[in-house]
C-alpha cells in the first residue's frame, strides 16, 4: 500500500523515487486518484477527473522511466485549473457556458507539460470565468477550503489550491489575473507563481483578462514551483504577446544565497490598514529572510491605492469582448427554442453566465462605451502605466519587493458575497502586479489561528529566479511550507 | 433648385493573401462551407490570433502606390458587436492608429486629365463570415470560410462630385491594386465592395447635408446607376421639402433604386479598443524602403513610358494600361513583333472582340502574345494582307497552329510576284472591254472609285492572296496603258 505521506511529499523528491524507481508512476496516480475520490466529495475541487487517461498516461511513464528516457517531470500527476483546455476532455471554465465544451486542442502549457510526461489527473474547479477570489461564483458549486471546510479556498484557483493542500495532486496549474494564483495559495498555505506576463504561453487558456492573464504553477515548494515553471515558459509562436527571452533552468539556476539582496516593503502595503496578525506573520517571515542575510528597506509605491480602481476597468472592459463569443450560435450553452436571435443571445447568455460573470460584462461595457472611454478606459491605463512606474522606479533600489499576499487568511462562506467591493479587497496587494506585468509568489507564513497566511514576493520583470530562490531560502530555514490540514475526512 | 452631390467612398478590399490575416486557413474562394475555417476562425476558447506578415507588406504596397504616410505605429482595436456570422463577437480592425495614413490619389479620368482624390487612411481588418439563408427552410447557415479574409478598407475624404468620378476612382483603384498584387479586386466575388457615402446640398454652400450610406454595391455599373438613383431621391425628397434621414441603404440592381437597411440614427456604439492579444506593427524605414523597392512599375508610369517608348497614342496607352495582364501582354507581343502600333491596333481590337464574345479574359486568351506577334510579324513584312490576317487570326483562335504553319497549310501566302500578278491584271482588262472604256472615259475621282471593281475581280481569282500594294501600282499602269 502506499504510505499516505506520500500526498504531501514534494515534486522534488517523488521525481526521485520515480527515477529510481522506488515507486511508479501508476501507484502513485493511483495513490492520488485515490485521495480525490476520499476528498472530492467534501472539497469538491475537482470537476472532471480522468482516471482512465490517467492511468494510461502513467504506464507510459513508468515506461519511458524504466528506459532510463525520463525527463524532470516524467510521471508525476498533475491537475490542472479547469481554464486550460484539454484535448478531449471537458473544459468548462466553472461555467455552465462551458459545462459541455470539449476541446479539440491543448493548451500550450497543457502541452508542454504532456511532452514532458506528466500525468492529467483531472479538471481543478474555480470561480466562473476566473471571477471571483473565493471560489463562490462556480457554476459547480464552491470548493471548500481543506483547513476549515466552512472557510473559502479563494480563487479564482481556488480548485487547484485546495486539491494540492488536500494531497489530491502534487503540482497543480493556476492563472493569475489579479492575483488568482497567489491568494488562494495564502489561503490555503501553498506556494504558487505568477510568472511575468509574456513568460508563458496563454494559448489554449480561456481568456478573461487578455493583457493580465498569466498561467503559473502552484505547488508544495518554490523548488517545484521551479521545476514546473522551467516547462511552462517560452515563447510561443501562436501567442503574440508571449515573451521572446530565453528561459533558464529555474531548478537547476535556484541558489540559496540571498546575503545581500535588498528587499522593499511598500509604506502602502504595510499601513494602518493592515491586519495585524497578518503583519506580523508577514514580519516573521521577512525577518527570517534577514537573518539569511536579506536587507529590508521602506519603499514607496505611491499610487498603489489606484490598483483596485484601475483594474476593475480594464479587466472587465477586456472580458466583457472576451466573452462575447459565447453566444450561443457555434458552441456552448444555447437556451432552449430561441424565438429570433436577439432571444437566442439573451436567454443564451443571462443562463449560460452567473451573477458575477454578468456584473463584470456589464461593468466592462460601461466603461467601454462612446462618451465615457475617455474618462474610464483610457484613464485607467494611463493610471496602469504610472502603477507600472512606480515599481519599475522601486525596482533601482531594491532587488525584490514584499508583502502580503491577501489580506487576511480564508473567510466564511458567503462572507463577501454580497459586497463585491469587499471582495475586491481581496486582491488589494496582487492586483498592481498585474497591472505591471510582474512575477509573484505567495509563499506559505505561518498560521493565524489555525489558519494559513502567504508572504509575497515581487521580482523584476522576467527575473522570477530572484523571488524564487529567496522563497526557495525561507522554505529552507522554516517549516511553514509543510504545514498541512488535518483533513477529518481523509484518505482511507 | 440646383443641387450638388458629395460622395466620399470607403472600399472594403480582400488581400490576396494565400492564409487568413490572423490564422493559418486558406483564403480560397468558394469552399465547402465551414471547410476554410479552423479553431481561431471559429472564436473558440482559449485561441489567439497571430498577425499574417504578408497582410502587413500588402497594406504598405499600397501605401506606398498612392504616395501614402505609412504609420510607423498602427494598432489593432476590436471592434465589438454581435452578430452570428462575427465568431468573437469583435471584429478586430484599426480604429485609433491606422497602417495607411494621409494620400492622394491621382485618378485619371478619360479625356487625359486627373481628378485628385484625398485618401484619408486605410486601415486592415479581418473579414466576417457569411449568413446563409436560403438553404435551410426555417434557420439560418453560418458559413466561416470568408471570417478571417485580410481586409483592408481604403476611405476617402468627401471629394467626389459626380458619379463619373466615383467610378473612375474605382478603376483606378482596381487597376492599382492588381498592378500591385495585393488583390483581384473581384467586385463580382466580393473582392472589392464599396460603400458610398452620399450627400445633396445647394450648388455653392459649403456645408454638408445629410448622407446615406449605401452598402456593397458589387459592380462598376450599379456604383454609378446606385448613385444616380441616390441623387434622385434625396433631391426629390428635398425638393418636397422633407429632410433625408442617416441611414445605410441597399442599392436593389433590378429595380435601380435603394431601399433603407437599417437606421443610423441611433448610432452603432462599437466600443474600440486596442487589441490586447496582438502587438502593435511597428514598421521601421528599412522595411517600408525595402517594400518600396519591391513595388512594381504602377499603371501611370507604364503609360508614360508606353507613350514615349512606343510612341502610342494616350487613347490607346489609356485603354492597355489599367489592366495589368493586357499591358504585358502588349509588351510581350511588341518584343516579339516590334510593331506597337499594329499590335496595339489588334489587341484593342480583333483580340478584345473575340475575348469579349467567349467572355474571356486576356489571362486565358488562346491566341498567346507570342503568336500574335507572329501574325503582325507576317504583316508587316508583307506575307499577309489584312484580310489574310484575320483568316489566319481565326484560324490561331481556333489553335491550328502558329501563323507561319497556319499560312503554310492553308496556302495564304500574299501574292506579291508581280509576274503572277501581272497577269492576272491583263487577264481582267482584257475580260472586262466595257469597264475598262469606263474607266478611261472618268476622271481623277471617278476612275478611283471604278478601280475598285478590278481590284475585287483580281482579288477574287486570286483567292484574296494578292498583295494588294503591289496589285493596285500594276493595275493603275496598265489601265493607263489602255489609253
Amino acid at each position: 500500500m502506499v504510505d499516505t505521506k506520500l500526498l504531501t511529499t514534494p515534486v522534488s523528491q517523488l521525481r526521485q523515487l520515480l527515477q529510481e524507481r522506488d515507486i511508479s508512476s501508476v501507484e502513485l496516480t493511483q495513490a492520488y486518484l485515490n485521495q480525490i475520490d476520499a476528498v472530492n466529495g467534501a472539497l469538491n475541487a475537482v470537476i472532471t477527473i480522468c482516471r482512465e487517461q490517467a492511468l494510461e498516461e502513467a504506464r507510459v511513464a513508468d515506461a519511458q522511466l524504466a528506459k532510463g528516457q525520463a525527463k524532470p517531470l516524467t510521471g508525476i500527476p498533475i491537475l490542472h485549473k479547469d481554464i486550460f483546455c484539454t484535448h478531449g476532455v471537458r473544459t468548462t471554465c466553472g461555467s455552465r457556458m462551458l459545462d459541455q465544451f470539449i476541446p479539440a486542442y491543448d493548451a500550450t502549457v497543457v502541452s508542454k507539460l504532456k511532452a514532458e510526461g506528466v500525468v492529467v489527473l483531472g479538471k481543478c474547479n474555480m470561480d466562473e470565468f476566473a471571477m471571483g477570489s473565493s471560489n463562490e461564483t462556480s457554476y459547480f458549486g464552491s470548493v471548500k477550503n481543506p483547513w476549515n471546510l466552512d472557510c473559502v479556498p479563494g480563487g479564482s484557483s481556488g480548485g487547484s489550491a485546495a486539491a494540492l493542500a488536500a494531497g489530491m495532486a502534487p503540482l497543480v496549474t493556476g492563472t493569475d489575473t489579479g492575483g488568482s494564483i497567489r491568494q488562494p495559495a495564502s489561503l490555503c498555505g501553498i506556494t504558487g507563481l505568477k510568472p511575468t506576463y509574456g513568460r508563458v504561453s496563454r494559448l489554449g487558456i480561456i481568456a478573461f483578462a487578455s493583457s493580465l492573464d498569466q498561467a503559473g504553477p502552484m505547488a508544495r515548494t518554490a523548488e517545484d514551483c521551479a521545476l514546473a515553471l522551467t516547462v511552462m515558459a517560452g515563447v510561443d509562436a501562436g501567442d503574440s504577446t508571449s515573451a521572446d527571452m530565453p528561459v533558464p533552468d529555474f531548478h537547476a539556476a535556484l541558489n540559496t544565497d540571498i546575503e545581500g539582496l535588498r528587499i522593499g516593503l511598500p509604506r502602502e502595503y504595510f499601513n494602518d490598514d493592515l491586519d495585524d496578525a497578518v503583519r506580523n506573520r508577514v514580519m516573521t517571515g521577512l525577518g527570517e529572510l534577514e537573518k539569511a542575510g536579506a536587507t529590508l528597506v521602506d519603499i514607496d509605491l505611491p499610487h498603489s491605492h489606484y490598483a483596485i480602481a484601475t483594474y476593475y476597468v480594464i479587466a472587465p472592459a477586456e472580458a466583457s469582448a472576451n466573452l462575447a463569443r459565447y453566444d450561443g450560435v457555434r458552441f456552448g450553452h444555447r437556451c432552449d427554442k430561441p424565438k429570433d436571435l436577439v432571444d437566442l443571445y439573451l436567454r443564451s447568455r443571462s443562463e449560460g453566465f452567473g451573477e458575477e460573470v454578468q456584473r463584470r460584462i456589464l461593468v466592462g461595457t460601461y466603461a467601454l462605451s462612446a462618451g465615457f472611454y475617455d474618462a474610464y478606459f483610457n484613464k485607467a491605463q494611463q493610471v496602469r502605466r504610472i502603477i507600472a512606474q512606480d515599481f519599475h522606479r522601486a525596482f533601482e533600489d531594491v532587488d525584490v519587493i514584499a508583502g502580503p499576499s491577501a489580506p487576511g487568511v480564508a473567510f466564511p462562506f458567503g462572507a463577501k458575497q454580497q459586497d463585491p467591493v469587499a471582495m475586491y479587497m481581496e486582491d488589494i496587494y496582487t492586483l498592481a502586479v498585474n497591472l505591471a506585468g510582474l512575477p509573484g509568489l505567495s509563499t506559505p507564513a505561518g498560521l493565524i489561528d489555525g489558519m494559513p497566511v502567504g508572504l509575497q514576493l515581487i521580482g523584476k520583470p522576467f527575473d522570477e529566479q530572484t523571488i524564487l530562490n529567496m522563497a526557495h531560502r525561507l522554505q529552507l530555514d522554516t517549516d511553514w511550507h509543510m504545514a498541512h490540514p488535518n483533513l477529518e475526512i481523509s484518505a482511507s | 433648385m440646383n443641387w450638388e452631390m458629395v460622395m466620399g467612398l470607403e472600399v472594403h478590399l480582400q488581400l490576396a493573401t494565400q492564409s487568413k490575416i490572423f490564422s493559418g486557413s486558406s483564403t480560397q474562394f468558394g469552399g465547402a462551407p465551414n471547410e476554410q475555417a479552423d479553431a481561431v476562425d471559429l472564436g473558440m476558447p482559449g485561441m489567439l490570433p497571430v498577425l499574417n506578415e504578408e497582410a502587413v507588406r500588402f497594406a504598405v504596397r499600397f501605401g506606398l502606390g498612392i504616395g501614402a504616410r505609412i504609420g510607423e505605429r498602427s494598432v489593432f482595436d476590436r471592434k465589438n458587436y454581435f452578430y452570428p456570422d462575427l465568431p468573437k463577437g469583435y471584429q478586430v480592425s484599426q480604429f485609433f492608429a491606422p497602417i495607411v495614413c494621409e494620400g492622394l490619389f491621382e485618378v485619371p479620368l478619360e479625356d487625359g486629365s486627373f481628378f485628385p482624390v484625398r485618401i484619408t487612411r486605410a486601415h486592415l481588418e479581418e473579414d466576417a463570415g457569411k449568413s446563409v439563408h436560403d438553404i435551410f427552410s426555417q434557420e439560418t447557415g453560418i458559413d466561416l470560410n470568408r471570417a478571417g479574409t485580410p481586409l483592408l478598407e481604403i476611405v476617402t475624404e468627401p471629394d467626389f462630385r459626380t458619379a463619373e468620378q466615383a467610378v473612375s476612382y474605382l478603376k483606378a483603384l482596381h487597376s492599382l491594386v492588381t498592378y500591385l498584387g495585393i488583390s483581384d479586386g473581384n467586385m463580382a466575388e466580393g473582392s472589392m465592395r464599396c460603400d458610398i457615402n452620399i450627400s445633396l446640398r445647394e450648388k455653392g454652400s459649403e456645408g454638408l447635408g445629410t448622407r446615406s450610406e449605401i452598402k456593397n454595391v458589387n459592380s462598376f455599373r450599379f456604383v454609378e446607376r446606385a448613385i444616380h438613383s441616390e441623387y434622385a431621391r434625396q433631391a426629390d425628397l428635398l425638393e418636397s421639402g422633407q429632410t433625408i434621414t442617416q441611414e445605410t441603404r441597399l442599392y436593389d440592381a433590378e429595380q435601380n433604386t435603394t431601399r433603407s437597411m437599417r437606421s443610423k440614427e441611433v448610432a452603432n456604439d462599437y466600443r474600440y479598443f486596442p487589441e490586447p492579444d496582438l502587438l502593435p506593427i511597428v514598421l521601421d524605414k528599412e522595411y517600408i524602403e525595402a517594400v518600396r523597392a519591391s513595388l512594381p512599375e504602377l499603371p501611370e508610369a507604364k503609360r508614360a513610358r508606353f507613350a514615349n517608348e512606343f510612341a502610342l497614342s494616350k487613347y490607346d496607352a489609356a485603354l492597355l494600361v489599367p489592366n495589368h495582364a493586357m499591358a504585358d501582354y502588349f509588351e510581350s507581343v511588341v518584343k516579339s513583333c516590334g510593331s506597337p502600333k499594329l499590335a496595339a491596333n489588334w489587341i484593342l481590337g480583333d483580340l478584345s472582340g473575340a475575348l469579349n464574345r467567349h467572355e474571356m479574359t486576356i489571362q486565358n486568351s488562346p491566341i498567346s502574345a507570342n503568336r500574335l506577334g507572329g501574325l503582325i510579324a507576317r504583316i508587316e513584312d508583307g506575307t499577309l494582307s489584312s484580310k489574310l490576317a484575320k483568316q489566319v487570326f481565326d484560324a490561331l483562335w481556333d489553335q491550328e497552329g502558329d501563323a507561319d504553319q497556319i499560312i503554310a497549310a492553308r496556302s495564304l501566302k500574299q501574292v506579291s510576284d508581280s509576274g503572277a500578278l501581272e497577269t492576272m491584271v491583263e487577264d481582267v482588262i482584257s475580260q472586262n472591254p466595257d469597264q475598262v472604256a469606263q474607266y478611261l472615259a472618268a476622271d481623277e475621282v471617278k476612275r478611283k472609285k471604278l478601280s475598285g471593281f478590278f481590284v475585287g475581280q483580281i482579288m477574287k481569282a486570286s483567292k484574296g492572296q494578292a498583295n494588294p500594294k503591289i496589285l493596285n501600282e500594276l493595275l493603275l499602269r496598265k489601265l493607263t496603258d489602255q489609253s
